[in-house]
């Protein structure tokens, strides 16, 4: 079957993504990790010899969250009217020097830290030259030589076969972050022929973080982003917002076959979401396979992916290779961190970041969170992956936990498939969501209590989205939805929908039980829900047994 | 008046034998009637007086606010300045008008200095002759003294008096050309290289390069970062005391210096050199070193030899290599601080719209002179990433070596060095222009340039005259940050040599004049 669909793109790029799946076996007999790192490979090309090996590494702009910019004092702020937040500085007036910004020093370290990182005392800062318009000095300072952070790794997991309840975890190396500074905008306007610069972005501080390649397809890539994404917003390092330009991801694409060096990579740049990425990345792999086996060549360029066409296209080359000049910045001393041992006594706090006193104020990671939140209510490890994926979920789940008696492994049910997939489908944010914790919790409460049936309960959720300010009681009384207590009257219920259902019966009195569940069914839809289905069970067994 | 040392005025000020006003209006005149000195780009005569004004208000209520307050000064056009034109003597920069003051312009003012002007130089402070500005050459003030004019002998029909007149040195010879001609009692000027000490020696005044990072650089438009250095030009040894009390001291906008509070000091008058040891670097005599300076040189030996100080000859090894070192890291930081002016956010902007790339090229050709451009293209070959190993590394290390030379100096117990500045006097502007601005600035930065690589603090002290009745100085060289005892040495070398003053009749008579009309104004 693989071999079948070598000519289809389509069918191909999904042959290795889901590690052939079909008839022939993935290597090493297990499936649906064909594209795992290092070892997973894409079958056999026309040629019939070694399978194809994706190579995926990124460079990855996160853009500090601070109130100032790296090395000057103006405010950070996204969609501020244009050049509003630029100081002489930014605007690389003649004269003006760089004076590191400390917040975003911290940020990189706590960042550096929990990518588990070496952070370097030393690090130091450079030029790098080339014209462009919204770069006004003419460089850019970087961290080429020696960056804050170095040989540091990331765990991320992922689901296989888009089943969340087979999720893999893999680690991705971190080479290093480094601080430099973004640069500013440039609004091309074709029609009148020329280009707008807005500085406000100018100078306004980022961390690369460079991942070494060690992922091998689209989906690894976007969760080891997504995962990463989670870290820089927990440690508030970065709010990571990719739609506000926060997180830029560049993805560094090369196929090879197993055993033989690394192939020739292209740069993917332009990818401005998570779906993206995934997207651009397996196109891009996709495109080098084909080319390759037709008998192409790859040439090492930038190329940047179109997300309407949903393919990569070569970038204008900026006058053929650039030579970026790198030189010491020479207005901005080492940049010197301590730790509890390095520590000069007679330093002023104020003036010198500890590494230490960072490492020991960081908040538990994602991965920990997640452990404890299994570990605490009972819940499927892919259950910690949903909440912690959705911005404030996790807090709104613990809420209704600690306001009802319901167990949790019961309350994540009505959060991941009644709250949640209402919240997508209106596309809301938790924080947005009609119903709190607290009116969530209610209804939960006159679930456990019996006081209702789930069904009821779902009735009065769909009241509650209304957002009219009702309780989940008043609306049980108004819409009359109590569970029947009176067992004389569910006694009749029950006679009645025996005796419409002389089929029905015959079959259950024949030994086939399933069809009890359909006159249970029809009893709820008789009481409109205000059953208890146990209760009715236990009913019409006795009936029917009469 | 205007002779007098600024000590001496900011007395005559706080005594009220003259107010802050008179001798802003005197400076202002004297600038004038000194026009073709081409000492200042711009005289900004409205904001001095109006800074004077207010000098004289805090001065009538008794609340002056030190020693500066009222005294009239000068500062190179590569200090920022807000409100007043800043040109680097370039078309790339004229017309702009910076919107903040450099820390150096700024701390002048907070203490009442009265900003005169924006003194000449070469073009981006790249020179050594202040000749290549668009301004256009600084006249040396020598060139119209009595000492020089005696000594004068036509050596053909063609040479006359009127081509004769000779260069200050640079670049920042307005700096010089201004406190020589007293229209100002003391300037800033910029050290790279040596451009402050240079044109000192040239024009017979004080100059001063601290330590690098005592005076902040922040809003210096800078020629080389980590190089660069606020100058001073003063008169005397003790002045530039004063004015470096006043601009020392950390600047938070300039992460470069030190961290340190830094203590103002006065000089002892009395000071005893018999103590000390003094080091004569033998690489500095230098191929190319006048005779006449040679000899100078050694008397000053010979002075603190006989005052009982220990002179020693020293080996500063690494010396020739020097300024080849220095050409490679300067080019390369031209090359990367230039980048900046692109004609976008400020400066010259060419008319060229065919695309950003041919705006870029054209501003640039259009704004800088050929120093400038020359020294951008070789400072971007040393940056190639294929010649990066090869020159800048290589110059970063040649330099650390120079650096580690004077340190295994001091470290042997030398306390100063003593040095000539220049291999010789001040040449005739039309002798000077035969050799190419890099060719002059690699002779002439010879003796200078090192103590630059060094980050150390030298000074021009103003020495003797030469045969031909030109200034010659002697450069001393101190520890880091040990200002105190270098100016202290330098003061009594000062005090030892009794440096003749010039004699211009332009000043004479002016001086004259504004006592003549002082005094007829007090009597009616």
């Amino acid at each position: 079957m693989a071999v079948a669909a070598r000519g289809c793109g389509g069918v191909w790029r999904r042959a290795w993504q889901r590690g052939a799946g079909g008839p022939s076996p993935a290597p090493r007999g297990q499936r649906a990790v064909a594209c795992n790192a290092r070892g997973g490979a894409v079958p056999a090309g026309k040629s019939g010899l070694a399978p194809w090996e994706p190579v995926v590494g990124l460079e990855i702009h996160a853009q500090i969250s601070s109130n100032s910019k790296l090395f000057s004092g103006s405010q950070v702020q996204f969609a501020a009217p244009p050049n509003s937040l630029v100081s002489f500085f930014d605007a690389s007036l003649p004269g003006t020097l760089p004076v590191l910004n400390r917040r975003c020093v911290e940020a990189a370290v706590m960042t550096g830290l929990a990518l588990n990182c070496s952070i370097n005392k030393k690090s130091l800062f450079d030029r790098k030259h080339y014209f462009y318009a919204d770069l006004p000095a003419g460089y850019q300072i970087t961290q080429q030589r020696v960056p804050i952070a170095v040989n540091g790794s990331l765990s991320y997991s992922l689901c296989i076969d888009n089943k969340m309840s087979q999720m893999v975890t893999k680690t991705v190396r971190i080479k290093q972050i480094q601080l430099e500074q973004d640069s500013g905008k440039s609004l091309h306007d074709d029609t009148r022929s020329q280009t707008l610069v807005d500085l406000n972005r100018a100078g306004v501080g980022l961390m690369e973080v460079v991942m070494e390649p060690d992922m091998c397809c689209g989906e690894e890539a976007a969760a080891a982003v997504r995962e990463l994404q989670l870290i820089l917003q927990t440690l508030g390092s970065s709010q990571a917002v990719m739609a506000e330009g926060q997180l830029r991801v560049d993805a560094n694409v090369s196929v090879h076959h197993p055993g033989e060096p690394y192939g020739v990579r292209t740069e993917v740049k332009n990818i401005n979401s998570i779906r993206f990425l995934a997207k651009a990345v397996d196109y891009e792999i996709q495109r080098q396979i084909e080319e390759l086996e037709s008998g192409g060549t790859i040439l090492n360029e930038t190329r940047a992916f179109d997300s309407k066409l949903g393919c990569t296209v070569p970038m204008r080359d900026k006058e053929g290779k650039q030579d970026y000049r790198f030189m010491p910045e020479p207005n901005l001393p080492p940049l010197i961190l301590y730790d509890a041992k390095s520590l000069p006594a007679n330093m002023n706090h104020q003036q010198v970041v500890n590494i230490d006193l960072i490492h020991e104020r960081l908040p538990d990671l994602p991965s920990v969170k997640r452990a404890k939140l299994v570990e605490r209510y009972g819940i499927l490890p892919e259950h910690s992956f949903t909440l912690l994926n959705e911005d404030g979920l996790t807090e709104f789940f613990e809420n209704v936990v600690k306001q009802t008696q319901m167990k949790p492994k019961k309350v994540i049910g009505w959060i991941l498939n009644d709250l949640l997939s209402y919240l997508k489908q209106h596309s809301l944010t938790v924080k947005e969501s009609p119903v709190s914790s607290f009116l969530l919790a209610d209804l939960l409460n006159l679930l456990e209590k019996k006081e209702i049936s789930s069904t009821a309960a779902k009735q009065v959720l769909a009241e509650l989205w209304k957002g009219e300010g009702k309780t989940p009681l008043e609306i049980v009384k108004e819409k009359k939805l109590e569970l029947i207590q009176d067992q004389k009257e569910l006694e009749q219920i029950c006679q009645a929908v025996i005796d419409g259902q002389e089929n029905e019966v015959m079959a259950i009195k024949a030994g086939n039980l399933k069809v009890l569940n359909k006159l249970i069914g029809l009893v709820q839809r008789e009481t409109r829900g205000r059953s208890n289905p146990v209760v009715v069970k236990q009913l019409l067994e006795k009936k029917l047994s009469q | 008046m205007l002779r007098a040392s600024l000590r001496e005025v900011s007395a005559a000020l706080k005594e009220g034998h003259v107010t802050p006003t008179e001798l802003c209006q005197r400076c202002l005149s004297l600038i004038k009637s000194t026009k073709f000195l081409n000492a200042y780009i711009t005289v900004a005569e409205e904001t001095a007086l109006k800074q004077a004004e207010e000098s004289e208000k805090r001065y009538r209520r008794g609340q002056p606010l030190g020693v500066l307050d009222g005294i009239p000064i000068a500062v190179k056009d590569n200090f920022n300045t807000a409100g007043i034109e800043t040109t680097c003597a370039s078309n790339m920069l004229k017309g702009y008008i910076s919107p903040y003051n450099a820390t150096a312009v700024q701390k002048l003012l907070d203490q009442g200095a009265v900003l005169l002007g924006k003194t000449n130089l070469d073009e981006f402070a790249m020179g050594s002759g202040s000749t290549d500005g668009v301004f256009g050459p600084v006249r040396n003030p020598w060139s119209y003294s009595r000492q020089y004019k005696e000594k004068f002998v036509p050596k053909s029909h063609s040479q006359d008096e009127k081509s004769n007149w000779v260069i200050t040195g640079g670049s920042s010879g307005g700096s010089a050309a201004a406190v020589s001609s007293f229209t100002c009692f003391a300037a800033l000027g910029s050290d790279t290289g040596g451009s402050t000490r240079n044109p000192a020696a040239h024009c017979g005044v004080v100059g001063l390069k601290p330590t690098y990072g005592l005076i902040s650089r922040h809003g210096l438009i800078p020629l080389v970062n980590s190089m660069d250095v606020p100058g001073i030009l003063t008169r005397c040894v003790d002045d530039a005391a004063v004015v470096l009390g006043s601009l020392a001291g950390h600047d938070p906008k300039d992460s470069t210096t030190i961290q340190d509070d830094f203590k103002p000091f006065e000089l002892p008058n009395v000071a005893d050199v018999s103590k000390l040891s003094i080091g004569i670097p033998k690489e500095y005599h230098a191929p190319g070193l006048s005779s006449e300076i040679l000899a100078l040189w050694s008397k000053a030996a010979d002075l603190f030899k006989n005052a009982g100080a220990k002179v020693i000859e020293v080996s500063l090894p690494h010396t020739c290599y020097s300024i080849v070192c220095y050409h490679v890291l300067c080019t390369a930081e031209v090359a990367s601080n230039m980048a900046r002016f692109d004609g976008l956010e400020y400066g010259h902007r060419s008319d060229m719209n065919k695309s950003t790339e041919s705006m870029y090229a054209a501003t640039r050709r259009e704004g800088f002179n050929d120093v400038v451009r020359g020294r951008i293209l070789s400072g971007n070959y040393f940056l190639l990433k294929q010649n990066y190993e090869n020159y800048f590394i290589k110059a970063q290390k040649v330099r650390r070596l120079i650096a580690n030379d004077f340190v295994k100096v001091f470290r042997s117990g030398v306390d100063i060095l003593l040095t000539p500045t220049t291999l010789c006097d001040a040449v005739p502007y039309m002798e000077f222009i035969k050799e190419d601005n890099r060719t002059r600035s690699a002779q002439d930065d010879i003796l200078t340039q090192a103590a630059n690589m060094a980050g150390l603090p030298a000074i021009n002290v103003p020495t003797a005259l030469s045969e031909r009745g030109l200034p010659i100085g002697l450069q001393f060289i101190g520890r880091s940050f040990q200002e105190k005892q270098l100016l202290t040495v330098a003061k009594w070398f000062e005090k030892q040599v009794k440096f003749p003053m010039i004699q211009l009749e332009e000043v004479k008579r002016h001086d004259h004049d504004a006592f003549q009309h002082q005094k007829s104004a007090s009597f009616s």
